[in-house]
């Protein structure tokens, strides 16, 4: 291993240029105020870099507000295709009066800043190439109307980094078109204002200078771009999904209405008929009620939330794993505790989840890393929770749900939904009876029937409280522990149901890396700087679903040290795996974790993992 | 053997139109205090869907926690049950109608259940008019803890060790009228025969019907003081009116004179018959409801009866729009959209 020291890595990063240009490996950051409209404008810049074939990934850094606050939004270019979050910034587009003098402030020397003229950023620092632009006198040349004039000149940036970088402008027209498809006035307002600040930059600057540039590669081609919160809510249409009940909560939000949207193009019928109910309600406990009524009565049946969100609506799922009803509950988790950052990510919700409400109770909790599984795993979740009858959590994050993410265009689920053990009328007519709460299969998990089932013995009652196999009410020691062993046999049966852990090997690696969900992108660009610049091989559990599966332990017995990396202060995951661990091998155990509420990176692991490694040698 | 066909016989006697017994609208037996006025309530439920004539399996009882909620294990046993989280029945009756519009859901809840806990959920039902017949067994006191003060107990009511409430009672009936409730019924567990009445009442509207009964809690809440006891109801009950219901399923037979009774068409085609109406008294006048029920409250007396009903407002289920059948049990053919939808968003997206 190498002993050079997290410092002198940040010289790897003018490595890039090897002299010439740096094609295609960059990030850009525009730094802006909410609320003005430049959303838009970064979709575009971030898409015709994407339609030049070069892998891209867009990050909206927010605040918890509607209009006026700082914001930023980061775009990295990458032609080996990481897309994880990169912490240095090469290309800085500063709007923000606020922020203008610290976003200068944290760049690393030789960087590009262009920036509204009017706010002088060039006086801080003499190590950066500048290019100031005065984007509302220009955008005066367009329009009169001054709500219209402070959207346009978030185009005209657009225009300016264009020429600058070199983005076919035939891209950027398309990707233009595309954002403002069908508002024909609107795409001829923002076709003025790109090319006003294109020829503004041909004019004015050498472009030259400039050492990041987009060159046309290949790979992009047939890829999509969506959020995983849309992905998510594609999942579950094709799920077949009958009832969603939410209530409004950042990230999260954005999940149920893009449901709504898409169910409404694909789920209505022409006679006008949904074969759906999509209900607003008046709370997060409202809102898990209805689903798990829903799901009682037999219809796939969701919600969608955050941090706070769970909160309030553990006692129901806690009657829910009890009573075993199915319903699925995506939690798109942000940075807590309490309201906490609300537009920031975090991993912090894992034990929340998994021991979800009081008593003795523990849930399957799915972990999508990509917008790939936000629609696999939104997929699966129903199935899961119909087999097991009981609650079942996909957690996403807000930097999986609210960013824009590349990936193969989503594979059309072939499977029949599997609906789990519900007798009908038909069946019923046979057996004679049914317990609602006996294990006939051994699997630990019962049969239920659907009210509306039109069979004397059909009928049972569902309740909260202590009950037997026949579902009436009881207090007896005997039948309590018998359900509640039955409740854990069902789970361990959900092990191998689960979604399975994807375990790579790298040749001779003492070392693994296990973590889950948006880590991953971190975890896979770090794997291979430490094996290009250390020459360290590790290899990599990514963990999909709880509960975990049988391959765990074997994959700590292999190890001399697994590090659980996370994103969140307590190594909540980390805590987990301690449990399920045998005792001897719990020593084996690291911990890297990150939960600044700004997404990991790959050179925060890199070094942490190299830090550690150090100690454990001396 | 004989190979004669018999004509469909009638329905055999001491059963229903439909062929049920009243056995088959019993259910457990109750584990409630003797003589506690939730029981009553109990026994009119049976009575009521038996001569109504309501499929059992098309049932979906309903509650929270309280000992009201307990009630739904003692009627319908041939229908399914919820025993829900305290306050939070109006959520799960919501989710279950979503899920399957066919079914007939009747939720029992109490004061405390209703008008403390669950008062968010509750609002939002009536404000949904999410079909639904929802009935408060209303004693003033949460009787499982052992007989604190509910937010219906009537200011100066006293406990039984004579501690006085100095909080005004929240009147759930006004409240479900201003928030939209098209069915608004009060009752007292002492007169069964109203209660049977507006109970069939309530399986004839569509929406959610609200009714409110004065249900003493003979443990804690039926002393020298309370405001809530047998005693105190049976002297301070307004009767609005005579109440009769006529099934959509029976003719209507004209013998009454012009005036002297108000009837009203139920969604289902039955009607129900207001007799000798307090001063005319009009149900389906608004803001004459909300008036009749201030005065009273005013005068410390409590109307009973048919206290307010629309006939024209669409359920919930109705605005969604759903396709007829149950959304719970539609195919996957019908719930997934096909390849070339998935198709059609993908290249969106490209």
């Amino acid at each position: 291993m190498s002993n050079q020291s997290p410092q002198t890595l940040v010289a790897e990063e003018d490595q890039r240029s090897n002299g010439g240009p740096i094609i295609n490996d960059f990030s850009i950051q525009v730094a802006t105020v909410n609320g003005s409209g430049s959303q838009s404008s970064n979709t575009v810049l971030m898409r015709s870099i994407f339609q030049m074939g070069i892998p891209v990934s867009g990050k909206n850094l927010f605040p918890s507000n509607i209009a006026g606050l700082p914001t930023w939004f980061t775009i990295r270019a990458n032609k080996d295709g990481w897309i994880a979050r990169r912490k240095e910034i090469d290309f800085l587009i500063a709007m923000n009066a606020e922020t203008g003098r610290e976003d200068v402030m944290n760049l690393d020397p030789n960087r590009v800043v262009v920036y509204e003229e009017t706010l002088k950023l060039n006086q801080y620092r003499k190590d950066l190439t500048f290019f100031p632009v005065p984007f509302a006198k220009l955008a005066t040349e367009i329009t009169p109307d001054s709500r219209l004039r402070k959207l346009l000149a978030n185009m005209i940036y657009v225009g300016v980094v264009g020429e600058l970088l070199e983005i076919d402008p035939a891209e950027m027209e398309h990707a233009l078109t595309k954002q403002f498809k069908g508002k024909a006035k609107a795409v001829a307002l923002n076709k003025t204002a790109l090319d006003i600040g294109r020829k503004f930059a041909k004019e004015n600057f050498d472009k030259t200078v400039v050492p990041y540039k987009t060159q046309r590669m290949n790979a992009t081609k047939g890829k999509i771009i969506i959020d995983g919160n849309a992905a998510a809510a594609l999942g579950c249409m094709f799920a077949g999904i009958t009832v969603a009940t939410w209530y409004p909560i950042t990230p999260s939000s954005s999940l149920c209405e893009t449901l709504a949207d898409y169910m409404k193009d694909y789920r209505i019928g022409e006679d006008g008929k949904a074969s759906f109910a999509i209900v607003q309600a008046e709370d997060e406990l409202a809102a898990i009620g209805m689903a798990i009524g829903a799901g009682w009565a037999g219809a796939r049946s969701m919600t969608s939330t955050a941090g706070p969100g769970i909160s309030l609506m553990q006692e129901f799922i806690g009657l829910a794993y009890y009573a075993e009803i199915p319903v699925v509950i995506f939690d798109i988790t942000r940075v807590g505790p309490s309201t906490g950052l609300p537009t920031r990510t975090q991993q912090s919700d894992i034990l929340s989840l998994v021991y979800c409400s009081h008593g003795d109770t523990k849930h399957i909790v799915l972990l999508p890393a990509s917008v790939e599984e936000c629609f696999s795993m939104g997929y699966d979740a129903f199935d899961l929770s119909e087999r097991f009858q009981t609650p079942v959590f996909v957690m996403s994050d807000l930097d999986l749900g609210m960013n824009n993410w590349m990936s193969d265009p989503f594979k059309y689920p072939t499977k029949k939904f599997d609906r789990g053990k519900v007798l009908s009328a038909e069946e019923l007519k046979k057996l004679g009876s049914f317990q609602r709460y006996a294990d006939i299969d051994g699997d630990g998990i019962p049969y239920r029937t659907l009210p509306g089932t039109d069979h004397p013995a059909a009928s049972y009652f569902t309740r909260g409280s202590g009950h037997n196999e026949k579902a009436a009410y009881s207090e007896r020691p005997d039948d309590y522990k018998r359900n509640m062993d039955r409740l854990n046999r069902k789970y361990d049966t959900a092990r191998t149901h689960v979604p399975q852990p994807e375990i790579t090997n790298a040749r001779g690696a003492k070392i693994g890396f296990l973590a889950f969900g948006t880590t991953h992108w971190a975890i896979i660009e770090s794997l291979d700087q430490l094996q290009r610049e250390f020459n360290l091989p590790i290899d990599y559990y990514r963990l999909r679903a709880l509960p975990f599966t049988n391959d765990l332990v074997e994959f700590f017995e292999k190890h001399d040290r697994v590090y659980v990396i996370e994103q969140n202060r307590d190594g909540q995951m980390e805590m987990l795996v301690k449990l399920e661990l045998p005792a001897e091998l719990t020593t084996k155990l690291r911990s890297i974790r990150h939960y600044s509420g700004i997404p990991i990176d790959a050179r925060f692991v890199t070094d942490e993992l190299v830090a550690a490694e150090k100690g454990e040698k001396n | 053997m004989s190979t004669t066909i018999q004509p469909p016989a009638a329905a055999p006697r001491n059963t229903n139109r439909l062929g049920f017994t009243i056995a088959d609208y019993k259910g457990a037996d109750s584990t409630l205090c003797a003589g506690c006025g939730h029981d009553a309530i109990t026994s009119q439920i049976i009575k009521a869907f038996y001569e109504y004539g309501v499929e059992p399996h098309r049932v979906a009882k309903l509650s929270g926690i309280g000992c009201s909620s307990k009630t739904p294990a003692y009627f319908l046993s041939r229908s399914h049950g919820f025993n829900a989280v305290h306050g939070r029945m109006p959520a799960i009756g919501t989710g279950v109608m979503l899920a399957n519009s066919n079914l007939i859901s009747i939720g029992v809840s109490g004061d405390g259940d209703t008008a403390s806990i669950g008062m968010g959920q509750f609002v939002h039902l009536l404000r949904r008019n999410v079909p639904m017949m929802y009935i408060i067994e209303n004693n003033g006191v949460y009787g499982l803890t052992k007989g604190q003060f509910s937010a219906t107990a009537d200011l100066g009511s006293k406990t039984k060790s004579g501690v006085s409430n100095d909080l005004p009672a929240i009147d759930l009936c006004a409240m479900a009228i201003e928030l939209g409730c098209n069915f608004v019924a009060r009752s007292f567990a002492g007169d069964p025969k109203q209660m049977v009445a507006l109970l069939k009442a309530a399986l004839g509207h569509r929406g959610t019907a609200l009714f409110d009964v004065i249900s003493p809690c003979v443990t804690f809440n039926n002393h020298e003081g309370s405001t809530k006891s047998y005693k105190f109801a049976k002297d301070h009950e307004e009767l609005l009116h005579d109440i009769s219901f006529v099934p959509f399923f029976e003719q209507i037979s004209v013998d009454y004179a012009e005036g002297e009774v108000k009837d009203v068409e139920l969604h289902d085609g039955s009607h129900i018959r207001l007799r000798k109406a307090e001063k005319g008294y009009d149900p389906t006048n608004k803001s004459e409801a909300l008036n009749s029920l201030r005065k009273c409250q005013e005068s410390n007396e409590f109307l009973t009866g048919l206290i307010y009903i629309n006939e024209q407002k669409p359920d919930f289920l109705t605005l969604l729009n759903t396709v007829d059948a149950p959304l719970a049990t539609l195919p996957q053919e019908l719930t997934q959209p096909g390849e070339d939808a998935l198709r059609e968003i993908m290249a969106e997206l490209m």
